[in-house]
């Protein structure tokens, strides 16, 4: 098989802060194959959103990669320098995020921030650029694009806007687009919409989706693969349909067993107990034992290692044990 | 748009008339008037009859309403001390004031904004450090302090700039005016640079905080996933962006200025309004106070204006606010 | 009782203290050599004023100990000084070190009145302000606005030209003093009005003022307590830097002749008695309290400038 696209190893992220060097991402790995759309879910503080910015090359300081390497379409991208990693933002890795409503510069039109990025990316002249604009803000659904992209971000709706949003992201036809939490700041009524009109996009283009989420839901609908995050680590990672079907890590059954399903007759959601801990505060061995219901002997000694578990891969102390060290 | 306007011009006239009420209560109730204006000699009936001349016994908003009527035609009565019409007295001196605010508000924005750009964006070089100490020192010393200061220096040891007064001035029309000649330009130098020096050091680090805000916002980290360039990023969006509360301040500022030039004028013994409002403070010259209280108010209250107008050409958001309403 | 009690608040105190050595404000205090010395500077002027009195050399305000013949002398190490005049005299023969010592003392003594002042009548109407909401809000937020329009150095002039209007000639020098404060105060009240109102307005919707008006405690009362300590933060940023503020505008009164009068001056009034000499070669009367206004308001500035750094973490 053919190199994947994105390929992420032992990332490491780290905070200085006065007290101490706080790890924020620990030793994450995994890849995301062309076309492919990887969801990536935990708590708020597992280090999703993290690792999405460390791969564009915008991690705010003082937050700084400290270790492990980011290979993008074969090429190590984590030491590049500012103007290297600039001509590939938005021209082979994009990203989404959080707020539409303030994503988009209220003082310029639509229109000029579409046009400004596409020939930021792509040799347009203004008619042509212009063109282009019109069209992608047809593709993604804005009604009458001929007028509506000389209107202001204010007179669109957040989901209108969050279409702008992607509008822009798809504007140079990237390979990768990062979306973190695309739909968090919307109405429930228009998540669903925003979410199908990124997958469609996506897979017409084979642009391969990088999907940071806390909700499961959407994850379901719309990853091919889950890697599921847990205090700066990769707890568990698979194919969606296996994760659902049968989760192998404790924390990602605790994950499933709280989603609401029609299917399910339970009458309650199951809660994992307690809460991930502080970045100061991550206990020793695996971090998840102090709530997890079948920590056992080595949990609280040493981390676990990821393993191969079926056709997924888990860090967890019940398997690593039964395969020796992987 | 329309309706915006008429709002804010009506919101305006309301400050206009508070204003027009202290300056008459000042006016009316501070010291008796006619106190001020006759000997100890003048007999009851005589000031009875001044009173009456002067209508002092109407009814208090009938003369509320000839205040305000006469300043509207310009009109502040005569000058307690100097036994002249505040109108022309004050009409004498004001293109002084103008003119060194004018140039004063002009060195602090062409020397201010770029200052504040730069340490926004180089927020740790040695340099923006060093500008934002010299812009704390400039906050700290008083204005009066600066101006002995620059005197000191360039006036008395080196002997290269004048220390006082307007230098030759032309006549052009009603105005006298010190921009077309040397020696009106020397002057104007250090008396400029004594009142622009705060509201540089004020818009330096206005636009330094507002570009430190503006650059963490949402809007420029998505044009930076975007891939736009470091200059489109910072100049193109964040510098817009940041305008616009520079603008207003700006503009709110040269109303400052103007006041601010009080104590220039005094330093430089510089013949405008505000050394003639001082003159009339320490003497209680209650005429001239209210005609500079009432100018001054029109003055900010025009300002004001201006300044929601530009922001409102600026900041397409409001105008569909007002649109809208 | 009071045996039993005694304890409890030491313990109580020492974990308060241990707390506040602890917090990030007081770490970002020990970063920066800067503000440590500002801090240094403003107790040296802060003990200077207070103990003027008894540490200065001279007293200036004593007629009878001044000798005309000592005036001009200039500082110690120039060619005519004495040492007996370290800084050197002005005209009236005043020891300028001692004077610089008197005067901090009055311009502070005015900075801090009126900064209390200000502060209290600020976070009194806030509070009206917004705990009543209606008519009363809209008149006080309204006088706010436009007074705001205004730079508050004309405020001051045009309060202390009319109050002094007031009072007969005799009576002047005596209530300069009081004059000023009222004048500076009325000035700066806005500010903390402002702060105080818009935190009164998220508190009053809290469930626990609610529940206080239920049980029929008095929820003004109550408010108080808990707005309070929510503000003192910005407050605390707003006094550090209304001091400076004020200790500029009384300086900048004294210095136009409206302010504190030649016979008790402050650094303003000395600065401008100096002026006149800075043109005969008697430069020391301007400079010195010049120097020594510029540095207590830097170092005071200094001191705001950090704290209110330290106290927004937006910005760290």
């Amino acid at each position: 098989m053919s190199q994947p696209l994105l390929q992420i190893r032992d990332l490491v992220i780290e905070f200085p802060t006065r007290r101490a060097l706080l790890r924020a991402v620990d030793q994450i790995s995994f890849d995301i194959e062309a076309g492919e759309v990887l969801g990536v879910v935990g708590e708020s503080g597992a280090g999703k959103s993290l690792t999405g910015a460390a791969i564009i090359g915008l991690l705010e300081p003082p937050g700084r990669i400290a270790g492990g390497e980011i290979i993008f379409a074969g090429q190590r991208i984590d030491n590049l320098d500012h103007d290297q990693m600039r001509k590939l933002r938005g021209k082979r890795i994009a990203m989404i995020f959080q707020d539409p409503l303030t994503s988009l510069n209220p003082l310029y039109r639509v229109g000029e921030q579409l046009v400004e990025t596409i020939q930021t990316h792509l040799p347009l002249n203004n008619t042509e650029a212009r063109e282009r604009a019109i069209a992608l803000l047809d593709e993604v659904g804005i009604p009458a694009p001929v007028t509506r992209i000389d209107g202001y971000p204010h007179q669109f709706s957040g989901g209108m806007r969050q279409r702008v949003v992607i509008a822009l992201a798809l504007a140079a036809e990237p390979d990768l687009i990062i979306a973190d939490e695309p739909t968090t700041a919307l109405d429930v009524s228009v998540q669903a919409q925003i979410i199908s009109l990124l997958k469609n996009l996506c897979k017409n283009r084979g642009t391969a989706v990088m999907l940071i989420t806390h909700d499961m839901g959407v994850i379901a609908e719309t990853a091919d693969r889950v890697a599921v995050l847990y205090a700066g680590q990769v707890a568990e990672i698979g194919k969606t349909q296996d994760l659902i079907k049968s989760p192998k890590h404790p924390y990602t059954s605790g994950l499933m067993s709280s989603i609401p399903s029609m299917e399910s007759d339970e009458d309650r959601l199951i809660q994992i107990p307690g809460s991930m801990p502080r970045l100061n505060a991550i206990p020793q061995g695996c971090s998840f034992h102090p709530r997890c219901s079948k920590a056992f002997g080595p949990c609280t000694e040493k981390r676990a290692p990821l393993v191969d578990v079926g056709e997924s891969r888990a860090a967890c102390w019940l398997y690593a044990a039964e395969n020796g060290n992987g | 748009m329309l309706a915006f306007m008429i709002r804010r011009i009506f919101q305006s006239i309301i400050v206009m008339i508070v204003v027009a009420l202290i300056s008459f209560l000042l006016f009316r109730f501070v010291g008796d008037p006619v106190n001020q204006m006759v000997g100890i000699e003048t007999t009851p009936e005589q000031r009875e009859a001044l009173r009456v001349q002067l209508g002092l016994n109407d009814p208090v908003l009938t003369q509320f309403w000839r205040f305000i009527w006469g300043a509207a035609q310009f009109d502040f009565g005569i000058s307690y001390q100097f036994k002249q019409s505040v109108a022309e007295m004050i009409g004498k001196r004001a293109p002084a004031t103008l003119e060194l605010s004018l140039m004063s508000a002009i060195f602090a924005m062409l020397v201010g904004i770029p200052m504040g750009v730069y340490t926004g964006l180089k927020r740790d070089s040695w340099l923006s450090k060093f500008f934002l100490t010299f812009s704390l020192v400039g906050i700290s010393l008083p204005t009066f302090l600066i101006g002995i200061l620059l005197i000191y220096v360039f006036a008395v040891q080196f002997q290269v700039l004048p220390s006082f007064g307007r230098g030759e001035v032309v006549q052009v029309g009603f105005w006298s005016t010190g921009l077309l000649t040397a020696s009106g330009l020397k002057a104007l130098i250090l008396p400029s640079i004594t009142l622009g020096l705060f509201q540089m050091t004020l818009i330096m680090r206005l636009v330094r905080s507002e570009m430190l805000e503006v650059m963490r916002t949402d809007y420029i980290k998505f044009a930076r996933a975007r891939g736009l360039s470091r200059k489109a990023v910072n100049f193109g969006h964040a510098l817009k962006n940041t305008l616009v509360p520079v603008i207003t301040i700006t503009g709110l500022q040269l109303g400052s200025v103007i006041a601010f030039a009080i104590i220039t004028e005094t330093v430089f013994s510089w013949p405008g309004m505000g050394l003639l409002f001082l003159q009339s403070v320490q003497n209680v010259d209650i005429p001239i106070m209210a005609a500079y209280l009432m100018l001054i108010g029109f003055l900010f209250v025009v300002i004001n204006l201006i300044v929601d107008l530009l922001y409102v050409a600026v900041d397409p958001r409001i105008r569909v606010t007002g649109l809208a309403q | 009782m009071s045996d039993q009690t005694a304890p409890q608040i030491d313990i109580v105190e020492k974990g308060m203290l241990a707390r506040a050595l602890d917090s990030d404000i007081f770490f970002s205090f020990r970063q920066s050599k800067i503000v440590m010395a500002a801090a240094v500077v403003t107790l040296i002027y802060f003990s200077m004023a207070l103990f003027a009195p008894w540490i200065a050399p001279h007293n200036p305000f004593d007629l009878a100990s001044l000798d005309l013949m000592d005036g001009l002398t200039p500082p110690a190490w120039e060619e005519d000084g004495v040492p007996q005049f370290l800084l050197g005299t002005d005209d009236q023969g005043r020891d300028l070190l001692s004077t610089i010592m008197y005067g901090s003392r009055i311009s502070l003594a005015v900075g801090f009145a009126s900064v209390a002042f200000a502060a209290i009548l600020g976070i009194t109407l806030g509070l009206i302000s917004g705990y009543f909401g209606g008519f009363i809000d809209t008149v006080i937020m309204r006088i706010a606005d436009i007074q705001l329009t205004f730079p508050s150095i004309l405020i001051a002039l045009l309060i202390d030209g009319t109050v002094s209007g007031l009072f007969p000639e005799s009576r002047r020098e005596d209530s300069a003093f009081w004059v000023l404060v009222l004048a500076i105060g009325l000035s700066f009240w806005v500010q903390y009005a402002r702060t105080v109102r818009s935190s009164v307005l998220v508190e009053k919707e809290r469930e626990y003022v609610q529940a206080a008006k239920l049980i029929g405690l008095k929820p003004l009362i109550i408010m108080f307590r808990h707005v309070l300590p929510n503000v003192l933060g910005p407050v605390l940023v707003i006094i550090t830097i209304n001091l400076a503020l004020a200790v500029i505008t009384e300086a900048t009164l004294s210095f136009l002749g409206v302010g504190i009068p030649v016979t008790q001056p402050s650094l303003g009034t000395m600065i401008r008695i100096g002026q006149d000499f800075l043109f005969s070669g008697e430069w020391w009367i301007t400079i010195f309290p010049g120097a020594a206004l510029a540095i207590l308001v830097l170092a005071v500035n200094l001191l705001g400038d950090w704290l209110r750094d330290a106290l927004n973490p937006k910005l760290r």
